[in-house]
């Protein structure tokens, strides 16, 4: 018996919006709050349609305050609802911060289950699109160091709409963060119905023996690109990992492939200090580490801030740093 | 420029405990008057015997409210069941005034969880302490009732200091856009640890701050626990037909220090303030005069109550002393719905190297 799945050719940001349709269809309590999300779609049109469709009660244009959406929204889902809001731009979360690391992650803890907080903020981040300051930002890590905070990034439309799907079924926060240099960059087959992407799991891209390589976002297609450059000019065979949960980590599918191939190159574009990487590179130092042929590198953004447009490409990783650096640690 | 005249303060009962307010001597029944003092010395006692056992070493830092419990009570005794409730750190008289036990107030001054956790079925929030971040908390809660279509409502309770913050701001923005059931119950007690009101502000009242979000508001004497409570009840009652929030500044005064690590001797001349505030405000004070005065109660029915509030005051301390030993699992058990498993990895590790589950 076969069955075949319905399926539409959709971008990143029209299957975020598929999700989200998906989603207030299913759920009556469902309910999305952002700024611009109504009539206007939101700046990426992320919400496109679904004013119209679902009506002001659910798809909710809030006042321009980033702590209020998020406050707010606590009290709607320990209430009974589950609020998906919009930051206009990752760089625009942090007078937000507070609500979401004094409160949100906490109550569970706090009330001891009693009460909890299914609530998503999926917000637009990451540079390479010409944005103007402070629109770029992938402080990804800030994030992930927040106790009872599940971080999540899709790279491609599938995992977009299952893994957003998903994000609005957990019983607690999720942070889902949109590479906007992707939303985009092509389109791919979306089934039409719902499904999940399980949280907590990265995807294997492709198989190689001799490096794992490593990357998140908008980095994956880097990723993927250097890693065929690398196989290409210097016969070196990739394992490439888009790592799509970067809370919790998926410890398996990193260490397995880290022990098949004995050297790792980790990707991503945001700062090197503090970044995810260090904890991915730890959690190889415990699982892994007698199975290391070389020390593992970083390809990364630099310690300054996500500069101005004009400089983005020299602070962006590209195609040629991953390459140096795959072929560093197979030359080790 | 506003002064105070534009939100004159409302009062029924005086400090002398006269009734100022002639239309409600009808509402004032002996029955309410009666339950009204007996909550209020209930609190009274509670927050003494807190500071007290913070004293021993019985529990950590301990938040006092003494002076305050007027404003606390009678905003709590005006909510109904079904209603949501956000307090801060200080709203002890408030949240056993709704249902909270007194073992559990004293159990979340020991450091334990469960000191945050309301009774089934009542819908008490755990202390704020990002000061003003409840205010959200409680429009969003009641937003959800409103968008339900049932008629409960949600209060909060902030002090002035708050009122500088930006989520005070938020809170009251969304609360009016929306038009959501909720009343934020202000508590200005003149200081925010050592800074006085004139510092943190320069509008002469809280109440006005409502002008701007065109919000209904109103000023009550906070020491006289009538006006608070027939106050609170008609802006709950405002809320639930689904005419928006309301802001009410309770204008009160708190004898003691800000914790029980504050020196309030520092900023202010506590000594005399707290004599003159004790004799011309109190808030218990005015109610027994009321009392004795109306012969509603001898000194015999006060004995009585006092007697049998201290027992139960006791009987929270021996229950809170009692009380089971700290879990370890609910450090790890309650962070997410199923734990991932760097937390269990943890935890596994930590009980591994304990020796066993708990100690
Ligand atoms: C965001 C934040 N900043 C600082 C503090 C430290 N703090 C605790 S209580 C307090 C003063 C609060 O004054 P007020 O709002 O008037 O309430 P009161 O304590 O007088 O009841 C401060 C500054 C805090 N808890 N939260």
């Amino acid at each position: 018996m076969t069955t075949t799945v319905k399926t539409k050719k959709l971008s990143l940001v029209q299957a975020v919006t598929d999700g989200l349709r998906t989603m207030l269809a299913e759920h009556e309590d469902v309910v999305l709050l952002g700024q611009d999300i109504g009539k206007n779609g939101g700046v990426f049109r992320a919400t496109e349609g679904l004013f119209e469709q679902f009506g002001e009660d659910r798809v909710i244009d809030t006042p321009l305050a980033e702590s209020g959406m998020i406050g707010t929204s606590i009290g709607l889902a320990m209430n009974g609802f589950r609020p998906v809001v919009e930051m206009q731009f990752f760089g625009f979360i942090y007078p937000g911060f507070n609500q979401l690391v004094t409160h949100a992650t906490r109550i569970r803890a706090r009330t001891l289950g009693r009460y909890h907080v299914p609530m998503v903020i999926r917000a637009p981040y990451g540079a390479g699109v010409r944005a103007p300051e402070i629109h770029s930002d992938s402080m990804e890590a800030l994030f992930t160091h927040v106790p009872g905070l599940k971080v999540v990034v899709p790279s491609n439309p599938y995992d977009a709409k299952g893994l957003l799907i998903a994000a609005i079924e957990d019983p607690d926060p999720v942070l889902f963060l949109e590479p906007m240099k992707v939303y985009r960059a092509g389109r791919a087959e979306v089934p039409e119905t719902k499904y999940t992407v399980e949280i907590g799991k990265a995807e294997k891209l492709s198989e190689g023996e001799d490096v794992t390589v490593l990357a998140w976002g908008a980095m994956v297609p880097t990723m993927k690109k250097a890693a065929k450059n690398a196989e290409k000019a210097l016969g070196i065979s990739c394992d490439v990992i888009d790592v799509r949960t970067l809370y919790p980590l998926d410890k398996e599918t990193i260490s397995e492939s880290v022990q098949k191939t004995g050297r790792v190159v980790i990707v991503h574009e945001a700062h090197e200090t503090g970044g995810v990487s260090g904890e991915i590179a730890s959690l190889i130092n415990d699982t892994s580490f007698l199975y290391l042929r070389s020390p593992i590198a970083r390809v990364t953004g630099f310690d300054t801030p996500v500069p101005v447009f004009s400089l983005e490409n020299d602070y962006l990783p590209n195609e040629q740093k991953i390459e140096r650096a795959i072929e560093k640690v197979v030359r080790f | 420029m506003k002064d105070e005249s534009f939100f004159p303060i409302q009062q029924i009962v005086n400090g002398e405990g006269k009734l100022v307010e002639k239309s409600f001597e009808g509402s004032l029944t002996d029955e309410l008057v009666k339950v009204m003092y007996e909550k209020m010395l209930r609190a009274r006692l509670f927050d003494r015997k807190g500071v007290n056992l913070q004293r021993q070493g019985r529990i950590g830092t301990y938040v006092p409210f003494e002076g305050q419990e007027a404003a606390q009570i009678g905003s709590a005794s005006a909510l109904e069941e079904g209603d949501w409730m956000f307090p801060t750190y200080r709203d002890h008289g408030a949240t056993m005034t709704y249902g909270q036990s007194l073992s559990r107030i004293f159990l979340y001054w020991k450091g334990r969880y469960e000191g945050g956790v309301p009774p089934e079925g009542k819908h008490i929030f755990p202390p704020a302490v990002p000061i003003a971040s409840q205010l959200l908390h409680a429009t969003g809660a009641a937003w959800a009732e409103k968008k339900k279509g049932s008629d409960r409502a949600a209060i909060v309770y902030f002090g002035d200091g708050a009122t500088s913050e930006g989520d005070f701001h938020e809170g009251m923005n969304f609360a009016s856009v929306f038009d959501v059931p909720v009343v934020f119950f202000n508590q200005n007690n003149g200081f925010a640890i050592s800074v006085p009101m004139s510092r943190q502000m320069k509008s002469k009242t809280i109440a006005q701050k409502a002008l701007a979000y065109d919000m209904e508001s109103v000023r009550v004497d906070g020491n006289d626990v009538f006006a608070v409570y027939f106050e609170t009840k008609k802006a709950l009652e405002r809320a639930r037909q689904g005419n928006g929030p309301t802001l009410i500044e309770a204008v009160t005064w708190r004898y003691g220090a800000h914790t029980t690590s504050d020196d309030p001797s520092k900023y202010r001349d506590n000594d005399k303030e707290n004599e003159v505030r004790r004799e011309k405000a109190d808030p218990l004070l005015r109610v027994e005069r009321y009392m004795k005065a109306n012969g509603i109660a001898d000194d015999g029915w006060f004995n009585n109550l006092e007697k049998a509030l201290a027992e139960e005051i006791e009987k929270a301390v021996s229950d809170m002393e009692s009380y089971p030993n700290v879990d370890v699992n609910d450090l790890f058990d309650h962070v997410f719905e199923h734990p991932t498993w760097t937390i269990e990895q943890q935890k596994q590790t930590y009980l591994a190297a304990k020796g066993g589950k708990d100690e």
